[in-house]
C-alpha cells in the first residue's frame, strides 16, 4: 500500500514538469504601440546606439508564430513572397539568401522600414508585436525555429512543406549580398 | 424546472434565441417535432416511474433482506413475459413515431431548396460572421458584418461557409442548426414571418471567443428591408465636422485600415469587419457590446481586455485621436 502511495506521489511530481504554454493576448502598453521606433543600423551619427528589443518570447511561443503565419496571409505578405515563402516578385524567405540580414531583429527592420526595389514600409500601420510575430514566422520558414514552435499545418491546400517539417538553412555572414542599384547613366 | 416551463410554453411561447418561439415556418416544424419527441418521452418517464413506484410499494416489507429465489408458478411467469413484450412494442413503435416524425421535418425542411427570390452568403470567421448580398451591379453590393437583415414573409437562401474553422450558423427562431465548413458551401433556406430582431449564436466550438460570435436576424417588412438594402448599399457621405474629419484622418493613417473596408475612402482591406455602415449596426463585437461611443471606444483601445484572443489588436492612441476617431466611426450610418 506504502509503495503504490508512493508510486503515485512519486508520477503526480512528475507533472510539474509539465509545461502548458500561456497564450500571451494582451501585448502590454508597449508591444501595441506602432512599430517604427526601430533604427536602420548600428552605426550612427549621435544619440543612443541601437538596442535591439527582445524578441525571444515570440520564437518561443507557437501561438505567436501562428499568429504570424495569419498574419504573413491577412497582410499580404504572401502576395509577392508566396505562400509557404517560396518567393515570387519578392525573394525567396525560405532559403539561406538573405539581403538585409536573418537576425529577428534585421527582419524587424525590414518590415517596418520597407527595402528598396519593392518591400513597402509597414511602420506606423502595424502594432509592434504583430511585426515581432512575423518575423518570429518568416525565421519559421527556413526552419531557424524548433519543430515544437513552428507551424505544421496550414488552413488551405498545403502547396509547400510545413514549416515544422523544414530542414534548418544556414544564412552566413558570407552570403550577404550587395544591394543592386540600378545603373545611372 | 425546465421541463415544466416547456410544458407551459409549447402553445405560444414568447422569448428570443429560443425554438420555442419559431418565428418561420421552418422553426415551426423543428418546434412540432420537439414538443412530440418531449410529450412521448415524457409520457414513458411518467409512467415507467409511476410503475416502479407501485412495484417499491408492494414490496416495501420486504427491505432489508433479499428473498430467497423461489420458483414462480408457470401462469405468472406468462404474464410477466407478455408484459415485457407488449411494452417492448410499444417502446419500439414510438420510437418508429419519432423517427418517422424526424424524417418528415428534416424533408419538410429540404423541400424548400429551390430557388428563393433573395440571396444573401454568410461567411463565418473566428470570431464574426461576414454578411454578403450578392446583386447583379457590383455597386449595389452589400457587405456587412453581424446583422442579416431580410424581409418577412419571403423565402431568403442562405450560402454559408467558413473563412477558417467549422461554424454552425444558429438562429433558433428562425431555423435549425447549419455548420458551415470552410471549403464547401452549405446553402438552405430561412423564412421569418414575425418581424424582429432574433439573436442567434455559433453553435460548434470555434476557438477561445467561440461564446463571443453571436449575430441578429432582422426580420423586417419589405418595404423597411429595400430602404435598408438601399442605404447599405450607398457609400456613406464624407466626414462634414471637423472632428469627424480628423476621426478620418485616425482612421486612414493608423493600423485600422490593415484590416477594414469604409467604402469611398482607401480603406479596403477583407481581413476585418466592413465598417462602411457601422454606425447602423445595433452591436459591436459580433454580439459583445452595445455599439455606443464608450463601448466603441473600449473596443477600439484594448479589444484584447473584452475578447480575449480576437484578432483585432490593441491600438493605443491620445484620448483626443481615439475620441475624434470614434465619433466618425459612429457617423458612418
Amino acid at each position: 500500500m506504502k509503495a503504490i502511495f508512493g508510486c503515485v506521489l512519486a508520477a503526480l511530481l512528475l507533472t510539474v514538469g509539465c509545461k502548458r504554454e500561456q497564450r500571451l493576448f494582451d501585448p502590454g502598453p508597449n508591444g501595441s504601440q506602432l512599430a517604427g521606433s526601430v533604427h536602420a543600423t548600428v552605426v550612427q551619427a549621435g544619440g543612443q546606439p541601437y538596442q535591439p528589443a527582445t524578441t525571444g518570447a515570440y520564437e518561443e511561443s507557437a501561438y505567436a508564430v501562428g499568429e504570424g503565419k495569419r498574419l504573413y496571409s491577412a497582410y499580404n505578405c504572401a502576395g509577392c513572397h508566396a505562400v509557404g515563402g517560396g518567393g515570387a516578385i519578392g525573394p525567396a524567405l525560405s532559403d539561406a539568401e538573405w539581403i538585409y540580414g536573418s537576425s529577428p531583429d534585421q527582419i524587424y527592420a525590414t518590415i517596418v522600414q520597407g527595402r528598396g526595389n519593392g518591400m513597402p514600409a509597414f511602420g506606423g500601420k502595424v502594432p509592434d508585436y504583430q511585426v515581432r510575430e512575423l518575423a518570429a514566422y518568416v525565421r519559421s520558414l527556413s526552419g531557424q525555429l524548433p519543430s515544437t514552435i513552428a507551424p505544421s499545418r496550414s488552413d488551405q491546400m498545403p502547396i509547400a512543406k510545413a514549416e515544422q517539417a523544414r530542414q534548418q538553412e544556414h544564412p552566413g555572414d558570407e552570403n550577404i549580398q550587395p544591394v543592386q542599384h540600378p545603373e545611372q547613366h | 424546472m425546465s421541463a415544466i416551463s416547456i410544458l407551459a410554453a409549447v402553445p405560444g411561447f414568447g422569448g428570443n434565441q429560443t425554438l420555442l418561439n419559431p418565428a418561420g415556418p421552418m422553426a415551426q416544424r423543428i418546434e412540432h417535432t420537439l414538443a412530440l419527441i418531449f410529450f412521448i418521452t415524457g409520457a414513458v418517464y411518467l409512467l415507467t416511474m409511476i410503475a416502479v413506484g407501485v412495484s417499491v410499494w408492494r414490496n416495501r416489507l420486504a427491505r432489508d433482506e433479499f428473498p430467497p429465489p423461489q420458483q414462480t408458478p408457470p401462469e405468472q411467469d406468462r404474464k410477466a413475459v407478455t408484459a415485457v413484450a407488449s411494452a417492448m412494442g410499444v417502446s419500439v413503435l414510438l420510437l418508429f413515431v419519432m423517427m418517422v416524425a424526424s424524417f418528415a421535418t428534416s424533408h419538410a425542411i429540404g423541400k424548400e431548396n429551390g430557388r428563393a427570390p433573395f440571396e444573401v452568403d454568410v461567411y463565418g470567421h473566428q470570431w464574426w460572421w461576414e454578411v454578403q448580398y450578392p446583386q447583379p451591379e457590383a455597386y449595389k453590393m452589400v457587405v456587412t458584418a453581424n446583422e442579416i437583415h431580410i424581409p418577412t414573409g419571403a423565402l431568403v437562401r442562405i450560402h454559408g461557409t467558413s473563412m477558417d474553422v467549422i461554424h454552425s450558423f444558429w438562429a433558433p427562431n428562425i431555423h435549425g442548426k447549419r455548420d458551415l465548413m470552410p471549403g464547401y458551401q452549405t446553402d438552405f433556406i430561412i423564412q421569418a414571418d414575425q418581424p424582429g430582431r432574433w439573436r442567434g449564436q455559433c453553435a460548434e466550438f470555434c476557438g477561445p471567443q467561440h461564446a463571443h460570435m453571436s449575430f441578429l436576424v432582422v426580420a423586417e417588412p419589405m418595404d423597411q428591408f429595400h430602404g435598408w438594402m438601399e442605404a447599405q448599399a450607398g457609400t456613406p457621405p464624407p466626414p462634414s465636422n471637423p472632428q469627424t474629419q480628423h476621426g478620418q484622418q485616425v482612421f486612414l493613417s493608423r493600423a485600422c485600415i490593415m484590416c477594414h473596408t469604409i467604402r469611398g475612402t482607401v480603406a479596403g482591406s477583407r481581413v476585418g469587419p466592413d465598417l462602411t455602415h457601422v454606425g447602423s449596426r445595433d452591436m459591436i463585437a459580433s454580439g459583445t457590446l452595445p455599439n455606443d461611443a464608450q463601448h466603441l471606444a473600449q473596443w477600439i483601445s484594448n479589444a484584447q481586455r473584452i475578447k480575449p484572443g480576437v484578432r483585432m489588436p490593441p491600438n493605443p492612441m491620445p484620448q483626443q485621436d481615439l475620441n475624434d476617431l470614434v465619433a466618425y466611426l459612429e457617423s458612418l450610418r
